[in-house]
């Protein structure tokens, strides 16, 4: 298993991402450049956490515009599987990757905390390592991860089982519509989510619940 | 040269928690009566285009596919 991270100026928390990767699959993943036009044959492509473009004019909307987020779209339209965590996910929203949203936390705080989250659906790539309904630690750190969708979007995700991870009850950080704290593509091989499952990897961490998704991915047993 | 103003606003229906804040902020400042606050943003762009036509049509572009996120924002445009 092949993977690739895409750098952008202002993303911070490719270091994590890459230690994760690197940790899990035995393999370190190439690392790109927003200004490449092309990206290797890889399995696997991530766009991590950060404040890309200091979030100018709205989180992940000027990233989502640079050269190598076309060769993202072209990847995940082949197929590849993509995954966005935190203003990742903000930049495949904004690249129109993703249904929906984000916006300012209803708070109007920055929240950086852990919260519980629920395996919405368990039967997809991202997710098959745990059950379904398993409530994980993870933790969240951001200022705009409260995820809207207009009523016909919503309706739509939630029926085609788009909806891949929720704030466990009682513990949505941000506002989000239906808990939602992670969604997927229609074709479900691109994922968006604000929490930070590369933080919760190892007993270092405090735990490793996050473990799980990667080990999904790259196909690795739990 | 072509002036213009792009105002990008929320959707109806799209919760502005900043909007709200500066509402019940105005409230605290002894300002009675005010209905609803809406936040919203405004882009001042200079075009060397000089044909209005074509300038709105540049503007209506530049605001799908970037001064907009059209999935939460309405925006609208003022020549001159």
């Amino acid at each position: 298993m092949k993977s690739a991270v895409i750098q952008l100026p202002g993303l911070n928390r490719d270091r994590d991402m890459i230690a994760a990767l690197t940790k899990i699959s035995g393999k370190a993943p190439v690392t790109v450049w927003q200004t490449e036009t092309e990206l290797p044959d890889v399995d696997l492509i991530v766009i991590p956490g950060g404040f890309s473009y200091g979030d100018y004019l709205r989180c992940g909307a000027i990233a989502a515009r640079m050269p190598v987020m076309r060769a993202v779209a072209d990847k995940a339209a082949k197929g590849v599987t993509v995954i966005g965590v935190c203003n990742g996910f903000q930049i495949l929203l904004e690249a129109g990757l993703l249904p929906g949203a984000l916006m300012r936390n209803a708070s109007l705080k920055f929240v950086c905390r852990e919260v519980k989250l629920e395996v919405a659906n368990a039967n997809t790539a991202f997710t098959r390592a745990y059950a379904q309904g398993q409530i994980i630690r993870c933790p969240v750190a951001h200022h705009d991860g409260n995820y809207f969708a207009d009523a016909e979007t919503l309706k739509r995700i939630e029926g085609n089982g788009q909806v891949v991870f929720r704030y466990a009850e009682g513990t949505n950080p941000n506002g989000s519509i239906n808990d939602i704290a992670g969604v997927m593509n229609e074709a479900g091989n691109v994922l968006g989510m604000m929490p930070h499952p590369e933080n919760l990897i190892e007993s270092a961490h405090g735990g490793t619940d996050g473990r799980g998704l990667f080990e999904s991915v790259l196909g690795i047993a739990a | 040269m072509t002036k213009a103003r792009v105002i990008v606003t929320l959707k109806n229906g799209v919760l502005d928690p900043q909007g709200k804040a500066i509402e019940s902020a105005l409230g605290g400042l002894g300002f009675a009566g005010i209905g609803s606050v809406r936040q919203g943003k405004v882009f001042d762009i200079v075009l060397e285009e000089t044909d209005p036509a074509r300038a709105e049509a540049a503007l209506k572009k530049m605001c799908e596919q970037l001064l907009a996120n059209t999935v939460i924002e309405d925006y609208s445009i003022t020549i001159g």
